[in-house]
């Protein structure tokens, strides 16, 4: 569960976001779409403590995220791809990553196990530095990553762009299985809004750092947002 | 860089101003001009072979040009005349022209000397154009070293002088000032063959392409035994090992163990005290600065994962501390056989080494702090100030000149002895308290966060 209570960013006068409430359960599939500049990044920036709010707060499964570190070991994100290190490979980034949230390389390889689809054979056993992969793939290394360690949250910034068709379908089943099976909040931005109302539960549409939408997904979403987006 | 960068292009300069006086000194019967032009020829073969390691062509950058309607020449004479500008020519600038300088006020013809000065920069840009041709062969290597090698030997044992070889051919392009057109023929003929061989050759998958190195995977099981350390003790080490820039300051600093040498071989230091506690702090702390100015922002390009991942900042900055202990120990035990021109020399370099370990690495992850601008890993080593700010010269102070400060003083109000001893406290009490100043470090890092994370994403500071 996740809580935002009178959320705002300002970088002097100009008001990047400005969210009064919001309130995400656990186990769901959450989707933000806007334009460029609407304040998607700014919000997954801000729950991740990666910027200081001007005012309000986020809460993240009741702990404030920027007064106490506890959210860190229930959460994992994939934002771009300077969240990857570059000098090393794929298999190494996954081993680092597991170690950091208490996972055995046993533990890793059993989890990669399951995405062998999902990498078509162009991520591990490489021999490359993910520094010298392709975009997409380095996305696909950056999205499982986000999947080691059993977290609650997962936040995945435009995952779908740089994916070839085939690893967008793919990934779109892994998300709906993530949020249903597991019961993990699945947090999903994108300018695809085919993609997103596939796989999103409940979708919240940023104008310009403002909720202007917030839809329960169903048959008439795609058409309801298409609608908004034509202006 | 930093300021070992700026370190180096002061002594540059100090040596072009004093080269004159002390080959004069050094070779009273002939004149200095005649000496140096004897050893320009070793100039420029170690040039040569230095340049090698660490001047690369610059290519990447003219990707986009490629689909914009420049000519291709244009192309070629942009990344040539790019290389004429780069930092390793500069670098001869800041020994040639203080010398130049020097000889003109001790009476040397003027027009003599500019013309001298012309034909140096020739020789500079020659090798600068030789270096691009031969950069890539590994055979022209093995050659030079073999030239270097047995000229020098040749010299040594007196067999056959390379030097007095040399020496008049170098010395005309003085005497001579008509001669100058021979070293920039030789420039404009390194030129072209480089443009002819470049023009060929623009296309992306031909000479642009960077080489993609194969990924050599290695568990570095042992760092286990450290421990939740070891996580990141593994990471140091391969961040070290597989970047350019990283890679460079740890030969660097192996190479400054025999920087002593220069000092220790000449008499008039021997009483020089302080001059010997700065070999000490800088022997054994010389990869402590050189990396540790840049801590964290060796970690900029991924520095909003690490803090947005489970990671113990306290972890993070032991295992850096941990590295650069390691570094310190090691670097000692490299200078012990300076024990060879006194007691002193070893006494001073424990000393200096225990106030690194116990000191000087909290104070330098302390200034870390303040790093805000980002350092891309894969970028060349050389003449690179990327991450440089004012904050490395500030670093420069409390590391390298307090225990300099403190060690004179202890040394003129008392004794050797009493200064070695006092920083070897000041070293032990820093090791004491290591946890208490550890946390106090890793609390700033704490408060700085918002503002490190925002810097390192600006991409051309």
């Amino acid at each position: 569960m996740i809580t935002v209570e009178n959320l705002s960013k300002k970088y002097g006068k100009q008001t990047v976001l400005n969210i009064e409430t919001l309130e995400i359960p656990t186990g769901r599939s959450f989707g933000l779409v806007g334009n460029n500049g609407a304040g998607k990044t700014t919000f997954f920036s801000l729950l991740l403590d990666l910027i200081q709010p001007s005012t309000g707060h986020i809460e993240n499964n009741g702990i404030q995220v920027n007064i106490s570190e506890e959210w860190k070991p229930i959460t994992s994100s994939f934002i771009d791809e300077t969240f990857l290190i570059g000098y090393l490979t794929p298999e190494e980034y996954f081993y680092f990553i597991g170690d950091l949230r208490g996972q055995n390389k046993a533990d890793v390889d059993a989890l990669l196990s399951q995405f062998e689809d999902f990498f078509h054979g162009e991520i591990l056993g490489q021999k490359k530095y993910l520094r010298d992969l392709s975009k997409g793939n380095q996305k696909k290394a950056g999205i499982v990553a986000s999947f080691i360690g059993n977290p609650k949250v997962v936040i995945l910034d435009e995952p779908f762009a740089n994916l070839d068709p085939t690893t967008q379908i793919r990934l779109k089943g892994i998300i709906k299985d993530l949020a249903a099976k597991e019961n993990v909040t699945v947090l999903v931005s994108s300018h695809d809004l085919i993609h997103v109302t596939e796989v999103c539960e409940r979708i919240v549409v940023l104008n310009k750092g403002e909720i202007v939408k917030d839809i329960k997904t169903s048959t008439e979403t795609l058409k309801e947002l298409e609608a908004f987006f034509a202006g | 860089m930093g300021f070992f960068g700026v370190y180096m292009l002061v002594v540059l300069a100090g040596m072009g101003a004093g080269i004159y006086f002390i080959l004069r000194k050094a070779v009273p019967d002939q004149s200095p001009m005649w000496t140096l032009s004897q050893y320009l020829i070793y100039w420029v073969l170690i040039e040569l072979f230095l340049r090698y390691f660490m001047q690369k062509l610059p290519v990447m950058d003219i990707k986009p040009f490629l689909i914009t309607p420049v000519k291709k020449s244009s192309i070629a004479h942009y990344i040539l005349g790019r290389s004429a500008a780069s930092v390793y020519n500069v670098l001869a600038l800041f020994f040639f022209i203080p010398l130049c300088i020097v000889l003109l006020f001790q009476g040397y013809v003027a027009l003599n000397v500019f013309m001298w000065l012309i034909s140096m920069m020739a020789i500079v840009l020659t090798i600068n154009y030789l270096n691009l041709l031969i950069n890539k062969s590994n055979v022209a290597l093995t050659i030079l070293a073999t030239v270097l090698v047995i000229s020098y030997a040749l010299d040594y044992f007196g067999i056959f002088s390379v030097k007095e070889m040399f020496g008049p051919i170098f010395h005309a392009l003085y005497a001579y000032p008509i001669t100058v057109p021979v070293p920039l023929a030789l420039m404009v003929v390194m030129y072209y063959i480089n443009f002819n061989y470049l023009n060929d050759k623009i296309y992306l998958d031909a000479k642009l392409k960077a080489k993609k190195a194969q990924a050599n995977t290695s568990d570095l099981a042992w760092t286990k035994r450290f421990g939740d350390l070891g996580t990141f003790l593994q990471l140091d080490l391969k961040m070290i090992w597989r970047n350019k820039r990283t890679k460079s300051q740890v030969w660097i600093s192996l190479l400054f163990v025999f920087y002593g040498l220069i000092f220790y071989m000449q008499d008039i230091y021997d009483d020089m005290m302080p001059m010997k506690a700065f070999l000490g702090v800088f022997m054994t702390g010389i990869f402590l600065s050189n990396f540790g100015q840049f801590i964290p922002a060796w970690d900029s390009s991924y520095y909003s994962m690490m803090m947005s991942r489970n990671i113990p900042l306290r972890k993070y900055l032991e295992s850096k501390a941990l590295l650069i202990s390691v570094s310190v120990i090691f670097m000692f035990l490299l200078t012990i056989p300076y024990v060879y021109f006194g007691w002193e020399a070893l006494a001073i370099n424990f000393g200096c080494a225990l106030y690194n370990l116990g000191v000087n690495i909290p104070v330098i992850l302390f200034f870390g702090s303040f790093n805000k601008k980002r350092i891309d890993l894969d970028q060349s080593p050389f003449g690179n100030m990327q991450g440089t700010s004012a904050n490395q010269f500030l670093i420069m102070l409390p590391v390298l000149i307090v225990p300099i400060l403190i060690f004179t003083l202890f040394y003129y109000l008392f004794s050797v002895t009493v200064a070695v001893m006092i920083l070897c406290v000041l070293g032990l009490i820093g090791l004491v308290l290591k946890n208490t100043l550890m946390s106090k470090v890793t609390e700033q890092y704490r408060n700085k966060k918002y503002g490190m994370i925002a810097g390192f994403k600006e991409k051309n500071s």
